[in-house]
């Protein structure tokens, strides 16, 4: 901490009591951040700015907004009529919260591709799915405020997964309605959560991020720098990224929000909420879709909550399900058949998420939860056994390929600096 | 980039299936002058749109998110909005004896709804409730073709298919039993600007009314969204070559 | 770049140089731009929105308003007093000489129409409402009002005439659609 590193004197007078300066110039500016980072590794940042921009706009909506069964759907019809711009804040965040789940799905399914959950990051990966629960419950909590018909039968159907919980669980149902349905309370905690949580989520972020500080970023070789010649700093290199990635993210959201504000939400949620009719064919979110199909493949209640959660649940464990040292499927050729098998799988979960339960889907639906499971519980331990990896470079710098190749080398490279 | 592409791909699957709604109903298609990027409403339609709304829906269906200050947008001028507002009463009050009193409305309050509650519209029409149409157009899967093929498609049941009593038979309706009589027959309003008034020419009219109710915000939207959009491409372009001139000294 | 790369000397490295530093500050400069573009909307959403601003203008019927009687109505969330004046009242506040007064301000100024004064029923010393609407309240001894919270007296064309009230009661912007009929706001 030499004073002498900033000429301005404000800044050293600062900087001096309160480091702040230091700190910045340390994270952003001489921060090293391997060289080769392809373009998904954007998504973090973008990520971060999509929380930004929820609470910014979640605020403003805020201070419209009327939480009472009574009011709420009429105060957000106001937003969208007589509030100035009202109706602009609640498209950004209703298809904000869209994009900011696709960029995180996209930002999760980066780390599971190129190994970014292994040694040494494995509180960094966790802490990111501690992020991704986070959301949900948020994402949940807020799609139930504008009191629409989805919103109070989404409430419902799941809140009720709760009951599902043996002796405690209509207790803890009736609960967290604070009656004995959903109603005006929930609605009112519902709201005073989704206030508190995205603060939650602000403050696991900022750990995510000291953990993430605390290696480096992972790269697409999956092997650790070895020196300057591996690095660039941060900025100018990869704020200017950023900042390019930022750009065509917005362009993607705001052709959304101008011209098709209303494609991923549902039709029904433009009708007021009656708790004495149930939509025929009611559907959650779409980000909720694979969870809701997890849920709807086990015939059994509690059997399907505990399958639904227990797919996010297993991510905790992920890093060590997958034993092999090698973390960038780049060098896993099996592993990579199989990562995008499980891309596949998650995709058909999210279509029959969508369908009625029934038939072909209900039957697709199993297959797809069965292999869920069968590619974290079996395929991964197995693949670390038997996949041999090819030949791993020896830095990022050096693309020459370790000398006899073979799994003894890429062992050796990952485990140095364990 | 692949995975972007596969989930693009996979959203473009959902998303439909997210707003199929009555499967077994195909829906007639029109070109909607709000539809597209650069769409806007049509005044003169909306105009007539509203007059059959007052003359033909309002009986049974409120619009109760909309203000007579509203119809502004419409192309009415002050006065007009003025005169059409007094030809409603609604209710205000307290008074200064306590007693709430009906008075003529003005162009900031909404339009009355022709029944005190939920209750008493299903108790004045055989126990089915006539849905607020302030919304209508966004709170149906492809809102303006489901209300256009809604109102056009009254057709005698075929033979096999029995109607109950206070049901009638709509080809466009999932399962086409519908509780709504047939609204229009054709010639049902009378346009001062002597267009058709056929019974699809009065429901393009609604219609075009409707996407309104549903979304004032429309036009502004759209005209924002290419400004917006077109910045945004810019910006996009010249942080793409920024980022090309900063990354030019970094060996590959 | 290659290109860039190929012209040798110095030359071309500082015209690259100048090139990329142009670049990057004009896009970084557009997106604070951008950036600057999106805070309206957020700031904006704070003022009256247009349900709010379709009720800042009434209109009142001042025909019903018996001589000698005053009305009050709220406007904006705050009251508005429309008197009805008798000839008396009227002569009274129009013959006042200016400098007897605090807050010197002719009736006709005050007055669009003499038969009515439309004032804003606000203290100009800390917000109370005076008294001297109702029939049979304390009118104060100019024959107005009377604020009883810090017993500040006004006349009857509602201007302070004794105690701690620094101004005149305010007149709000207001105009006659018709010999009736006032339009305030």
């Amino acid at each position: 901490m030499s004073a002498s590193k900033f000429s301005n004197p404000v800044v050293r007078w600062i900087d001096h009591r309160l480091p702040i300066f230091s700190f910045l110039e340390h994270e952003a500016n001489e921060y090293p951040t391997p060289k080769n980072l392809n373009y998904f590794w954007n998504f973090g940042s973008l990520a971060g700015i999509s929380l930004v921009i929820m609470i910014v706009t979640g605020i403003t909506l805020a201070m419209s907004y009327t939480a009472h069964v009574d009011y709420a759907f009429e105060s957000v019809e106001r937003i969208m009529r007589d509030v100035n711009h009202g109706w602009l804040l609640r498209y950004i965040h209703m298809n904000g919260a869209s994009f900011f789940f696709i960029v995180v799905f996209i930002h999760i399914f980066r780390g599971l591709y190129y190994g970014s959950y292994k040694a040494p990051r494995e509180l960094l990966w966790m802490l990111g799915v501690v992020i991704l629960l986070l959301m949900m419950a948020t994402a949940f909590m807020g799609y139930v405020l504008p009191w629409g018909q989805m919103s109070f039968w989404g409430a419902t159907v799941i809140t009720n997964l709760f009951s599902a919980i043996p002796f405690v669980g209509e207790s803890i149902v009736t609960w967290l309605w604070g009656g004995f349905s959903v109603d005006n309370p929930t609605l009112n905690r519902f709201f005073a959560l989704h206030y508190l949580m995205p603060f939650l989520i602000v403050g696991v972020v900022i750990l995510h991020l000291v953990a993430l500080h605390r290696f480096g970023s992972n790269n697409p070789l999956g092997i650790d720098t070895r020196g300057p010649q591996d690095t660039l700093p941060f900025h100018p290199y990869y704020t200017i990224k950023d900042f390019f990635g930022l750009s065509v993210f917005l362009t993607f959201l705001a052709a959304a929000v101008f011209f098709f504000p209303n494609f991923l939400g549902h039709p029904d949620n433009y009708i007021p909420a009656d708790p004495l009719q149930t939509p025929a064919h009611i559907v959650p979110e779409w980000y909720f879709l694979p969870f809701y199909a997890i849920l709807r493949a086990v015939p059994d209640k509690l059997g399907g909550v505990l399958a639904m959660f227990g797919a996010i649940a297993i991510l905790f464990v992920l890093p060590w399900l997958d034993r092999s040292p090698v973390r960038s499927a780049r060098f896993r050729p099996l592993f990579k058949i199989f990562f995008w098998i499980l891309v596949i799988d998650c995709i058909v979960l999210g279509y029959v998420g969508a369908k009625p339960a029934e038939g072909m889907y209900l039957l697709v639906g199993r297959v797809a939860t069965v292999w869920y499971f069968v590619h974290f519980l079996a395929i991964l331990p197995l693949l670390s056994v038997i996949e041999t990896p090819r030949p791993l470079p020896q830095s990022i710098s050096t693309p020459v390929f370790g000398g006899g190749g073979g799994l003894a080398g890429a062992v050796a490279a990952p485990k140095e600096k364990l | 980039m692949r995975k972007l592409i596969l989930c693009l791909a996979g959203l473009m699957m959902v998303g439909p299936a997210l707003a199929a709604g009555g499967g077994d109903v195909v829906l007639k298609h029109k070109d909607w002058s709000f539809s597209g990027p650069f769409g806007s409403f049509d005044q003169a339609a909306m105009q007539r749109g509203f007059q059959a709304y007052v003359e033909v829906c309002s009986g049974c269906h409120s619009l109760d998110y909309v203000s007579f200050r509203n119809l502004a947008d419409l192309g009415y001028n002050e006065a007009e909005i003025k005169a059409i507002a007094a030809q409603y009463e609604v209710e205000d009050g307290p008074n200064d004896d306590g007693d709430m009193f009906m008075r003529a409305a003005l162009p900031a309050d909404r339009f009355p709804a022709p029944y005190p509650n939920k209750n008493a519209a299903r108790a004045a029409n055989n126990g089915a409730y006539p849905p607020d149409l302030s919304l209508i157009a966004k709170a149906r899967a492809n809102g303006p073709d489901y209300l256009y093929s809604l109102l056009t498609s009254y057709v005698d049941a075929p033979g096999d298919k029995e109607v109950p009593d206070g049901m009638y038979y709509n080809s466009a309706y999932s399962g086409h039993l519908i509780a709504m009589p047939q609204p229009l027959y054709g010639d049902d309003v009378t346009y001062a600007d002597g267009a058709d008034s056929s019974v699809e020419a009065i429901s393009a009219d609604l219609v075009s009314f409707f996407a309104w109710t549903a979304e004032p915000a429309l036009e502004k939207r759209k005209r924002t969204g290419v400004a917006v959009v077109a910045f945004l491409l810019i910006l996009s372009a010249m942080s793409f070559g920024a980022m090309r001139f900063i990354w030019a000294d970094v060996k590959k | 770049m290659a290109k860039s790369q190929t012209k040798s000397g110095a030359d071309a490295s500082v015209e690259h140089k100048s090139r990329r530093d142009f670049i990057v500050v004009a896009t970084y400069a557009m997106g604070a731009v951008g950036a600057g573009a999106f805070v309206w909307p957020l700031v904006d959403q704070m003022n009256p929105a247009a349900d709010t601003l379709a009720l800042a203008s009434i209109e009142v019927d001042v025909s019903k308003i018996v001589e000698g009687q005053s009305i009050t109505i709220k406007w904006r969330g705050k009251p508005i007093f429309i008197r009805h004046r008798t000839a008396s009242e009227i002569e009274e506040a129009s013959g006042v000489l200016q400098d007897e007064l605090r807050d010197p301000e002719g009736d006709d100024v005050r007055a669009q129409k003499p038969e009515y004064l439309v004032v804003l029923g606000v203290c100009t010393h800390l917000g109370c409402v005076p008294l001297g609407q109702k029939v049979g309240e304390v009118r104060g001894e100019y024959g107005g009002w009377f604020c009883p919270c810090h017993g500040s007296h006004y006349d009857s064309s509602g201007r302070i005439r004794k105690g701690p009230a620094p101004l005149n009661l305010e007149v709000p912007p207001y105009s006659f659609l018709s010999d009736q009929v006032i339009r305030i706001g």
